[in-house]
């Protein structure tokens, strides 16, 4: 699975998770799957799940990761944010 | 989708629903290919009918099983066959199907194309009718062909060639590239197992060493190339092949035969690997339950990989290429790429090997019949 080489996960933009998109919930986190791209992708952490399913609930990206990322995560979910985003598995409002 | 090593250890202690559910719909087959999985031909009068094949369908989406894997036999010649697909992508399931193309007619290719979440894989063994109908069977070639050039003509989109890789086509794989690029498909590579009727002809139809390791490199320089994880035990060769690279038998995969059967993986069709039935208490019964998962999800001993500084890589390889041709569960794959494999080969005392506790192969030779399609 690789990655597009163009990132634009706009986070003053608002976002969610795509409507091609199932997730199932594991002991590790989830699986996302993207039925249109057949992208299969781990969400290696509960938090990640959560703060991707709750991502339609806020008006943009920083509101989302200011709500329920610590500011020393951020970064990281960041990224993750950003690589799902260039699977296809999340998209602009 | 490369997996780290802790990620990895979850996987081998299970999930709550397969990531790769194989369901063969019909032991019923027009083809008799010598390395059949599943030792496919006559259909088996206890079949899941339609109402049960949907019932299924039904806990499969709710277990939120992203998609399945459909096989057989030749699936395409259940009559149901289309009415059970549709109902499966409406019921937001995706299908993967597996076909040897000899239904898959004008028609048949745009009412395929016509559908999301579908995929049609479309077996040929050779790029030539020799090699391929050497295993396949006469006329099987000439078959596929025209199944691909119905699926094009149909606009059905990337449609992939599965092929499984045996020592006659290996130096073929060039040509299988360009022959998927001239319809715009996707080349789809799959291991040979000694499972099935392959029992009787893997001896001599699996890839030698020097293949393997050609065919390491080849899909090493290819990660567009789909393998579905087939060829892990060859990732001890250097960098992972693309995948999760692990065995998922009864940890991420299994099988769901036609009759109802829950299987470990599609490759061990034996009762040593019968998990349970979908008619008893359902799928996800046996897939959360059973004992047979629950012990393959236990953590596992390396055996006699434990001292070989490899094990990480290939995880001693596969289950099923193991138990057909004889070995123990702990000895080193068959077609270990450092040859330790053939060693434990050579040591077997006893050599008799399992037979399938199913077999629906077709008693009498048959020739393949084939239809003028539009």
């Amino acid at each position: 699975m690789r990655d597009l080489a163009t990132a634009s996960l706009d986070v003053t933009r608002a976002w969610a998770l795509s409507p091609e998109v199932s997730l199932r919930d594991e002991a590790f986190g989830a699986l996302a799957y993207h039925h249109g791209n057949r992208r299969l992708v781990f969400l290696k952490s509960p938090a990640l799940v959560a703060l991707v399913r709750a991502l339609e609930n806020f008006a943009d990206v920083n509101d989302a990761l200011d709500a329920l990322v610590a500011p020393n995560e951020r970064a990281r979910y960041l990224e993750a944010l950003r690589s799902l985003e260039r699977s296809g598995l999340l998209r602009a409002r | 989708m490369p997996a780290n090593s802790s990620l990895r250890d979850r996987f081998e202690r299970g999930l709550a629903a397969p990531i790769c559910l194989t369901w063969e719909l019909t032991y019923a087959c027009n083809l008799a290919c010598t390395h059949c999985l599943s030792s496919s031909g006559r259909r088996d009068p206890r079949e899941l009918s339609t109402a049960e094949a949907k019932a299924l369908i039904d806990e499969i989406a709710a277990m939120q099983i992203f998609y399945v894997n459909v096989g057989g036999g030749e699936p395409m010649v259940r009559r149901d066959f289309f009415e059970l697909i549709e109902y499966a992508v409406s019921s937001r399931v995706g299908v993967k199907f597996s076909t040897n193309g000899t239904r898959l007619d004008a028609a048949a290719a745009r009412r395929l194309a016509a559908m999301d979440y579908l995929d049609v894989q479309v077996s040929l063994d050779g790029v030539d009718a020799t090699t391929n109908d050497a295993i396949r069977g006469d006329g099987s070639y000439a078959a596929a062909r025209r199944a691909m050039d119905h699926l094009a003509a149909a606009n059905f989109g990337p449609f992939k060639i599965s092929v499984v890789m045996t020592r006659h086509n290996v130096a073929q794989l060039d040509a299988f590239e360009a022959l998927a690029a001239s319809y715009g498909a996707q080349l789809r590579l799959t291991r040979l197992r000694p499972s099935g009727r392959g029992v009787d002809t893997w001896d001599e139809l699996h890839p030698t060493r020097q293949q393997n390791r050609d065919l390491y490199h080849w899909l090493v320089a290819r990660p567009d190339v789909l393998t579905g994880d087939s060829f892990f035990h060859l990732s001890a060769l250097g960098a992972p092949l693309d995948g999760l690279n692990l065995c998922g038998a009864g940890r991420v995969v299994c099988l769901i035969d036609p009759i109802g059967d829950v299987y470990a993986c599609p490759f061990v069709i034996h009762e040593q690997f019968l998990a349970g039935n979908v008619r008893d208490a359902g799928f996800g019964a046996v897939w959360r339950d059973s004992e047979l998962f629950t012990s393959l999800r236990a953590e596992g001993s390396a055996g006699a990989c434990a001292s070989c500084g490899s094990y990480d890589a290939c995880r001693g390889g596969c289950m099923a290429a193991k138990f057909f041709t004889g070995l123990e569960l702990s000895d080193p794959d068959p077609e270990c790429v450092f040859g330790h494999g053939e060693t434990a080969l050579a040591n077997r005392v006893a050599v008799t090997l399992p037979s399938p506790k199913e077999d629906h192969s077709r008693r009498v030779a048959l020739t393949l019949r084939s239809r003028v399609v539009g």
